[in-house]
């Protein structure tokens, strides 16, 4: 029946295609837009406070298996803030953590992590804890590197940043542990995060 | 008969869409910068997935038209070029988005009338 009207359905389809491309063309670059800037400065300066108070404590620490559990309730309580602010920016920026570059985030950065603690997991029953702070600097770097890729360009520069630090551990003693991890995951975190909160609201 | 009306109101649709926010770049750089408060000009470019000089070209396009604030400054040495959407630009994005949800219901009008004929 519809050829009757000769050109008519595909031309009124073809206008309706164009404006809802369009439309969805704007909803698209607006979520993005959104959660390319929705990194949580606060929960950033959080995490790296609780990161160098862990690698107080853990310095005071006279077993290694002291020194692992210290840092290991320290993942928990920096992944619960991770997550609890950057849920609280999404929502303020009106996107959701679970679509988009959201999820690629989450997505990109999830692989290294895991990877990470399946290592220290083989390292700790190997006997060779003098690497994990390698370990540990290097793949939480190289997550935020490609996590970062669809986010704002100073998240790529921290993953940078922690990489490097990874490499400078490779050639310092492991007595400067401590040290090494509360400038990285304390002071990195600490530092970027107040620029982020200066610059992207938060 | 319908066709013709059809095509007459996208035609006054079409022609009263706004050219500026029409092209392609230039709806991107007004979405990204409605949605963020301001943008870099590297930033848009990571967003928008386009060249350094077709961005430029687009923005300042907008820029003359008054449709988005450019802030040039400094960080150390190097020159910044940040990008804010001026309450012009926020009134022709949502006149523009207006328009498209029209044409939409037209378009969707006419094919629920031809759908009921055929019938």
């Amino acid at each position: 029946m519809r050829i009757e009207y000769g050109p008519i359905p595909s031309r009124t389809e073809n206008s309706q295609n164009q404006a809802s491309e369009h439309l969805r063309f704007i909803r698209d670059v607006m979520e993005r837009s959104a959660s390319f800037t929705a990194v949580p400065g606060w929960g950033m300066v959080a995490v790296g406070i609780t990161a160098a108070l862990a690698s107080w404590v853990a310095s005071m620490q006279t077993t290694s298996d002291g020194i692992l559990i210290i840092w290991f309730i320290e993942a928990v309580v920096a992944v619960t803030i991770a997550i609890w602010t950057l849920r609280r920016k999404a929502r303020k920026c009106g996107v959701s953590l679970t679509s988009g570059p959201g999820r690629k985030y989450i997505l990109t950065l999830a692989p290294s992590m895991v990877a990470g603690l399946l290592f220290t997991v083989a390292l700790w029953q190997a006997g060779n804890q003098d690497l994990l702070a390698t370990l540990w600097l290097l793949f939480y770097g190289a997550g935020t590197i490609t996590g970062g890729t669809s986010s704002v360009r100073v998240i790529p520069i921290l993953g940078i940043c922690f990489m490097v630090m990874g490499i400078i551990s490779l050639f310092l003693p492991p007595a400067w542990m401590h040290l090494l991890l509360a400038l990285s995951f304390g002071g990195l975190h600490i530092g970027f995060g107040l620029y982020i909160a200066r610059r992207y609201g938060g | 008969m319908e066709g013709k009306i059809f095509f007459s109101s996208m035609r006054v649709l079409r022609k009263n869409l706004d050219p500026l926010i029409h092209a392609r770049v230039r709806l991107g750089i007004v979405s990204a910068l409605a949605a963020g408060e301001t943008l870099s000009f590297r930033d848009l470019k990571v967003l928008l997935s386009t060249s350094d000089g077709n961005l430029s070209r687009h923005a300042q396009k907008l820029e003359k038209a008054g449709y988005i604030e450019c802030i040039k400054s400094f960080q150390g040495r190097m020159p910044h070029t940040e990008y804010r959407l001026t309450s012009k630009g926020t009134e022709a994005l949502l006149s523009y988005v207006e328009q498209m949800e029209h044409m939409l219901q037209v378009a969707r009008s006419v094919t629920i009338d031809e759908d009921d004929f055929s019938n």
